[in-house]
């Protein structure tokens, strides 16, 4: 059985690479590129993946995975600027593909257990544009 | 890892087949049988799949917004479907011909590097069509 918890934070960053022309970043990421940064309000979607325990009834403690989410994503990530202050986007760009693939690394370890695995992440940056990442495949 | 993008495009049709009589044909389709048609605001997800690159995406959203502006938008949008549109003449433009019209004019000659994972193509909030990609 597949479970869902959701979660949003908003976020500032700016999609360069350090060591390109900012010519070529705007090539690559358009807008995105500009330097002072701009955001969104990002919504995350967890998708975690089990049975039912038989006493509990549950997949996961819902409260758990609150408290999971909120000290692995939302609060190190809302309302912050996600390259200056968030690790590891000082060093790797954060396009949605690589804030998925970071939330996956901090929550996969946290939820897996006995039975119980992450599934999935789903990143929307916008409504018109998510990222799925199931983990290195 | 796989990377979706949502567009939209309006568009009419009527749905009616030759192989039915009016009588049947509006017992089947009913309202969209209606003989001047209609229309719909129709939302197209693309999902592309593949690994990030050096710049961190999987897919250059530039690249796969003028892509899919070339081939679908342009096209389609504000069109009839009926008459507008040339892999469709002689189909019933259902939303089921609409997913493989357009995974048909997506995946011909695929120029991005991520692969086309699948098209989801919802003709109201209601009705959704999805079909993965060959």
């Amino acid at each position: 059985m597949f479970l869902t918890r959701k979660a949003e934070f908003s976020a500032s960053h700016v999609c360069a690479n350090p060591d390109w022309t900012p010519e070529r970043n705007h090539a690559v990421y358009g807008p995105n590129a500009n330097p002072n940064g701009h955001g969104h309000n990002y919504v995350l979607e967890v998708t975690i993946e089990g049975e039912p325990d038989p006493i509990t009834g549950m997949v996961f403690d819902l409260r758990e995975l609150k408290e999971i989410l909120n000290d692995e994503v939302v609060e190190p990530m809302d309302h912050r600027f996600l390259n200056k202050e968030v690790s590891p986007f000082d060093r790797l760009v954060p396009t949605t593909e690589n804030v998925a693939i970071e939330i996956w690394r901090r929550l996969a370890a946290r939820i897996g257990r006995d039975g119980v695995k992450l599934r999935n992440v789903r990143l929307y940056e916008t409504g018109d544009l998510f990222v799925d990442y199931g983990g290195a495949s | 890892m796989k990377l979706t993008r949502r567009y939209r495009f309006s568009a009419s049709h009527r749905l009616d087949t030759l192989a039915l009589t009016a009588d049947q044909n509006r017992k089947l389709y009913g309202k969209c049988n209606n003989p001047y048609g209609h229309g719909h605001d129709y939302v197209l997800d693309v999902t592309v799949e593949g690994s990030p690159d050096e710049s961190g995406q999987i897919v250059s959203r530039e690249a796969l917004d003028a892509l899919v502006a070339e081939r679908i938008l342009a096209r389609f949008d504000h069109h009839n479907l009926n008459t507008d549109i040339p892999e469709l003449t002689g189909v019933v433009p259902t939303t089921e011909s609409l997913a493989v019209t357009i995974e048909q004019a997506l995946s011909r000659s695929w120029p991005l590097p991520a692969r086309l994972d699948r098209v989801r193509i919802s003709e109201t909030e209601r009705n959704i069509f999805e079909l993965e990609a060959k």
